[in-house]
């Protein structure tokens, strides 16, 4: 998080990756929408976003066994359970039209955070060549 | 990169759909099928879905199709007795199989499996957006 083009391109090289990870999951929701028993997954991205811009800053270290761990000790965004708006009959909680939805935003959000990166890697080369 | 995975769990769950079609078609095909006893008629077949996990981290990947199960509702009797296979008493047994309710299972299983080539789409364009980063 040192480097000058670290922070040029900022918090939306990390955005980009968390987009992609998002959609993985939505894309799992969707594909299970008829497994019975599948819980829909998602991820606060907001609170995926703070640790991702944080993840250069010291961690928290256990100095002693009883200390615990911290929960996303893998680094990895969080998953959770989406709150079931129309629980069905076997045990999914898939809303096809709420993954359809978010997935679909996600792309948008993604297509934006593309924009800004790829404006900012523009500037960057204008800078550079001095044109 | 996690965006080409999606291209794998999409493609999961259209293989899975296609399952299902596969049965239907098949539960409909036989919807007629005589059967001169209650053990050969045929059963309908339903395909049971399950959750993919991957095999390093646990996580799901997916949808597979866990296995086939064949639908235990007794077959219906019906008194046809100058059918070929009736058997003493002049009954034939039909599989119990609800033509329309096939039909809604159908339609379901073409929509989740337009869905997923949605998401493939979709991820597609991500991905060559990418491609093009700085250019």
């Amino acid at each position: 998080m040192s480097s000058i083009i670290d922070q040029a391109f900022g918090i939306h090289a990390r955005a980009l990756a968390l987009h992609g990870k998002r959609a993985e999951t939505l894309a799992t929701n969707m594909a299970n929408a008829d497994t019975p028993g599948y819980k829909a997954r998602d991820i606060d991205f907001t609170a995926a976003l703070k640790d991702a811009m944080q993840a250069g800053a010291p961690a928290m270290t256990r100095s002693n066994a009883a200390h615990i761990a911290p929960a996303d000790a893998s680094g990895g965004p969080q998953l959770m359970y989406r709150m079931p708006l129309q629980p069905s009959a076997d045990g999914n909680t898939v809303d096809l039209q709420t993954e359809q939805g978010q997935f679909t935003e996600n792309a948008i959000r993604h297509q934006a955070s593309f924009t800004f990166l790829d404006g900012t890697i523009r500037n960057l080369m204008t800078a550079i060549k001095g044109e | 990169m996690s965006l080409f995975s999606i291209f794998d769990v999409a493609g999961s769950a259209m293989s899975a759909q296609t399952v299902r079609l596969n049965t239907t078609a098949s539960n409909l095909a036989n919807a007629e099928s005589a059967a001169g006893s209650e053990a050969e008629v045929y059963r309908a077949r339903r395909p049971v879905f399950a959750e993919f996990r991957d095999i390093l981290d646990q996580s799901v990947a997916g949808v597979q199709v866990a296995g086939i199960a064949e639908d235990q509702t007794p077959a219906q009797q019906k008194y046809l007795p100058h059918h070929p296979l009736a058997n003493e008493e002049g009954y034939v047994y039909m599989p119990n199989i609800n033509v329309v309710e096939e039909m809604a299972d159908m339609i379901s299983a073409s929509r989740s499996y337009q869905n997923n080539v949605e998401v493939v789409n979709t991820s597609k364009q991500m991905l060559l957006n990418l491609l093009r980063l700085g250019q």
